[in-house]
């Protein structure tokens, strides 16, 4: 049986991994003596999360040692997992404070006993997501934080709940806070700046409190409506309503009075205790300002565009004709039914005036007349994104990463951006072409045969046309006594090529010179022959420097032709930075999914390793998130093949896309050939 | 000597135009009708565009009732070819017989001719009804040499599902400017409980609940769902909600397993049916 360590082992191994943060009155003797305490399996658990630790912070790792020897004694391994990773999560998003605390009390993140029947937000944050989504209104985010409240873009919820004696029951209490913040959102509670209003008293935390229980009480009506099951749960929490406060269930009653009610009732009515206390955010107020002016905006964009698409251009300069108009209609139930109309006449809202237009309803209640004056933005393209899925927000896209020593992603870990390419000269293409001429003809004829033509199936049991030649056969048979054959038809067999391609091409700064160039030759012969073939593709730069820059570059976007600017940007492909693939991978794949086709396949070239600058990206880390995102791929139906120039490749590639789905060439001289050539038989 | 059995795809075809004696139940949700009697009358062939679901056949049965037209129903797969539709020679012993397809007998009988979900169709065949749906209304048999000139009582009506296409199976603009279309979509809420209502004998509260599950499964549109649920898919849980099912396992079954797959969504669904009720 294996022995476990002893303490100076043990503290040999810990000053190794915490140097950083040791010192003179800070020993890991201590640290040493209690975890040599623990089994083995134990001690093992300790020292690779450790390992794990160091690498997001040595000070986070320190406070783990000292914590764990306790926290194992009443943790199971599976809950101190949990325990673990959330206090990482917390380490992302709100820093060393908060994390340490949660390391500090292990005890408030429940007991081993308990830790089958808990439900971790991690484990349900899919279903919430998806649950608040049903539930309608304004797109808002679900996270979990350290208090219960919502800022107007995010409901935070707990990282764990456990009070229940079943998981279920526990599971039910995150469908409840999450239908209750959801419902703050679209029933207005936070039209008012609800924060201030409770400063106002001699305790601001008895006073939301109230507030909020008040606010629970107004909502769970407007609840039961639409699921009356989170309803009954909620009655559930809150109890018989104090008859002071029936006012609030009848329809129509608004914040207003809620507010009116905390005023008469602070100090004489002691809110019943909640299974989670909700909190008011302190920003709530703040944000849904900004979001309304921002939203404000876009939409006077929008409405410029759409005067002019119906108009014109140059519509709406004078003043009496062009003026959009909206009837809101109070429906039943959901509150935001509404025309919009221009110059009195109704007009379909294309989707994204309607987002816009439904999100202020929610924000304001009504839309204010001159929220409504077309109004060409400070770039007069504010909605050139709309329709196109997904949609960028003004923050840049959100993707989660894979961290291979926690095993576990990082939410929304990275941002990423499209950037237009800066178009090149034109005259690299012609150059191109020129120099290769005999190569694309002969390129050319060969994806010719790739085409899909119908082939017609002959001497066939049915089909649509008679086989003359079986026919004839047949007669002659018949006359000479034979039986009737049965295969006289002929049939079409249907060989269309149902293929969408994305490529993805490194522009990371390694791919300096003769490779760039080369990678440029490839897609300008890659597209050429392709065109022949009439396949569907798409061409992406990608680059970026840490988490926070991801950069993707649209070269041919599905939706466009293989024109002048096309080939513009394809001689702009320069240089750039790191290589952070996962991302790039992610992004892409969601853009390759939306294009219907029975084979996508995601193509990239590339000329090393993912790696970027700083946290850790570059090695084990980086290779593991971009197998994980390549997984994922896999997952979404989509086939990805690797074309790279990498002579170390083989060491990594076959982990990251199978033995057989990439391919090494050998001489960069050579790419600009072989690319198209690749792709031919991929897809032969 | 033996005959051929005819193959199985052409039994297939054998369906004949038929006579809808019985009123089917149809709940208007707009001016549909009063504008298909006029382009009928007008001799103008229909497009009808509409998710799954959501009552495009059962307003062309009541539509052929109501006019007291024989109706002839091709549901468009994609191996469906243009032969499939106009008609073929067949084999017998000793003698080459022509069978019409549907659309050949449609015209013959002055049948409205409903061709569901064409865009499936092979690209073959919508270039077969272009001169059927135009000013010419007729329709060449090109291997048998004859131009068949439909009746002032034929008509022809398409439906498309323009929501879960690609742009590539798009209708060509040649096809579909032949076409008055008439746009269909989920019923509003009270239109569609009493739809609900009348085609399962089900309750109010039931009623209700479904339409309020249908909305939330409808937001998650394009979030994980391709499509939200359908009228159809309501009337079916709500059917088996009446023959004693509990609510919760007959959405599972009818709804949620009707809609995905996926483990994670599957449970959404699930508390949605939960929660609605
Ligand atoms: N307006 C309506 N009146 C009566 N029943 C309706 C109506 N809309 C939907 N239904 C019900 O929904 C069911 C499905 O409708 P139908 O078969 O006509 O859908 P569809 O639009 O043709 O769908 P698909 O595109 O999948 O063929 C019908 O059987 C009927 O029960
Ligand atoms: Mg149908």
């Amino acid at each position: 049986m294996p022995k476990t360590v002893d303490a100076p082992a043990l503290q040999q191994q810990l000053e190794y991994l915490l140097g950083p943060v040791l010192s003179a009155r800070r020993s890991a003797a201590p640290l040493a003596q209690a975890i040599a305490t623990l089994d083995l399996a134990r001690q093992a658990f300790v020292l690779h999360w450790i390992e794990v630790i160091d690498r997001s912070n040595y000070e986070l790792a320190y406070r783990f040692a000292a914590a764990a020897p306790a926290a194992l004694e009443v943790l199971d391994e599976t809950a101190a997992r949990a325990w673990l990773l959330e206090a990482l999560d917390r380490y992302d998003r709100e820093g060393l404070h908060s994390a340490s605390s949660l390391l500090q009390d292990h005890a408030a993140f429940g007991t081993a006993v308990d830790h089958a029947v808990a439900c971790n937000f991690e484990e349900c944050a899919g279903v919430l997501r998806l649950f608040v989504r049903g539930l309608g209104g304004r797109t808002l985010q679900v996270e979990a934080g350290p208090r219960v409240s919502t800022d107007t873009d995010t409901l935070f919820l707990p990282a764990r709940i456990a009070p229940m004696p079943s998981k279920n029951e526990n599971f039910n209490i995150f469908k409840g806070l999450s239908t209750l913040l959801w419902a703050q959102n679209r029933f207005g509670s936070h039209h008012h700046d609800l924060a201030s209003a409770c400063a106002a008293y001699p305790e601001p935390g008895h006073a939301a409190d109230l507030l909020m229980h008040l606010e629970m009480l107004r909502l769970t009506p407007r609840i039961a409506a639409l699921v009356p099951g989170v309803a009954r749960l909620l009655e559930n929490w809150h109890g018989n309503p104090d008859p002071r406060c029936l006012r609030l269930q009848q329809p129509g009653a608004t914040t207003c009075d809620s507010l009116v009610l905390l005023e008469q009732l602070y100090g004489r009515l002691e809110p019943p205790r909640l299974p989670w206390r909700i909190h008011l955010h302190t920003q709530a107020s703040a944000r849904r300002e900004a979001r309304v002016e921002r939203e404000r905006g876009e939409l006077a964009a929008l409405l410029a565009q759409l005067l002019e698409s119906q108009r014109g251009p140059g519509a709406g300069e004078d003043d009496d004709a062009g003026r959009f108009s909206i009837d809101h209609h109070r429906g039943a139930g959901d509150g935001t039914n509404y025309t919009l109309r221009l110059d009195g006449q109704p007009l379909q809202a294309p989707p994204a005036v309607g987002e816009r237009i439904e999100s202020l309803l929610q924000d304001l209640g009504e839309i204010p007349d001159d929220y409504l004056q077309a109004q060409a933005g400070p770039d007069g393209n504010a909605a050139d994104t709309a329709g196109t899925a997904p949609q960028e927000g003004s923050r840049g896209f959100h993707y989660d990463e894979w961290d291979c020593q926690r095993r576990h992603y990082r939410r929304s870990w990275c941002t990423l951006r499209e950037i237009e390419i800066k178009p090149g000269n034109s005259a690299f293409v012609d150059a191109t072409l020129a120099r290769y001429r005999p190569q694309i003809e002969g390129l050319k004829r060969s994806f010719e045969v790739l085409r899909g033509e119908d082939r017609r199936l002959r001497r066939q049991h049915h089909g649509d046309d008679l086989d003359l030649d079986a026919v004839i056969d047949a007669r002659i048979g018949v006359r000479n006594g034979q039986e009737m054959p049965e295969r006289l038809f002929t049939r079409r067999q249907k060989a269309e090529r149902d293929l969408a391609a994305l490529f993805m091409v490194d522009m990371s700064g390694s791919t300096k010179g003769w490779i760039n160039e080369a990678e440029r030759e490839a897609l300008v012969m890659l597209c050429e022959a392709l065109e022949v073939l009439g396949d569907r593709y798409a061409i992406y730069g990608f680059s970026g420097v840490t988490r926070q820059r991801c950069e993707i570059y649209p070269i041919k976007r599905f939706s466009e032709a293989y024109n002048t600017a096309v080939r513009a940007r394809i001689a702009g492909i320069t240089p750039r930075d790191y290589t952070r693939m996962g991302a790039a991978i992610r992004h892409l794949c969601t853009l390759l999914s939306a294009v219907d086709a029975r084979t996508r396949l995601l193509v990239t070239l590339s000329d090393g390793k993912p790696d970027d600058y700083s946290d850790h990206y570059r090695g084990e880390y980086g290779i593991e998130d971009t197998r994980q995102a390549l997984l994922e791929a896999h997952h979404a139906g989509i086939r990805p093949f690797c074309i790279t120039i990498d002579h170390e490749a083989r060491d990594y590639l076959p982990h990251l896309y199978g033995p057989v789905s990439w391919t090494l060439v050998d001489q960069v001289e050579k790419l600009p050939l072989k690319v198209a050539e690749i792709y031919r038989r991929l897809t032969g | 000597m033996t005959l051929n059995p005819p193959p199985m795809q052409l039994q297939s075809l054998a369906t004949e135009a038929r006579f809808i004696e019985l009123e089917p139940y149809y709940h208007p949700t707009g001016d549909e009708i009063a504008l298909f009697e006029v382009a009928y009358l007008n001799r103008l062939p229909l497009l009808l565009k509409g998710p799954t679901g959501c009552g495009k056949t059962r307003f062309v049965e009541y539509m052929a009732w109501r006019l007291k037209r024989p109706l002839v129903t091709v549901s468009c797969h994609d191996d469906l070819t243009a032969a499939d539709l106009v008609g073929r020679y067949l084999i017998t012993a000793d003698e080459t017989v022509w069978i019409d397809g549907p659309l050949a007998r449609s015209v013959r009988a002055g049948a409205i001719c409903y061709l569901d979900e064409i865009v499936e169709a092979r690209r073959d065949t919508t270039v077969v009804i272009h001169p059927l749906a135009d000013d010419r209304r007729m329709l060449p048999l090109e291997k048998r040499g004859e131009l068949l000139q439909a009746p002032p009582e034929f008509a022809l009506v398409l439906s498309y599902n323009p929501g879960y296409q690609s742009v590539l199976k798009d209708l060509k603009p040649s096809t579909r400017q032949r076409f008055v279309a008439i746009e269909f979509r989920y019923p509003e809420p009270a239109v569609e409980e009493t739809i609900i209502r009348n085609e399962s004998g089900t309750d109010h509260a039931t009623a209700s609940a479904l339409v309020r599950l249908a909305h939330m499964t409808r937001n998650l549109k394009g979030n994980g769902l391709d499509e939200g649920a359908s009228t159809r898919l309501l009337v079916h849980a709500a059917r088996l909600i009446t023959r004693g099912i509990a609510p919760a396992t007959a959405c599972h079954g009818a709804v949620a397993e009707a809609l995905s797959d996926d483990p994670e969504m599957l449970r959404t669904l699930d508390e949605f049916a939960t929660s609605v009720f």
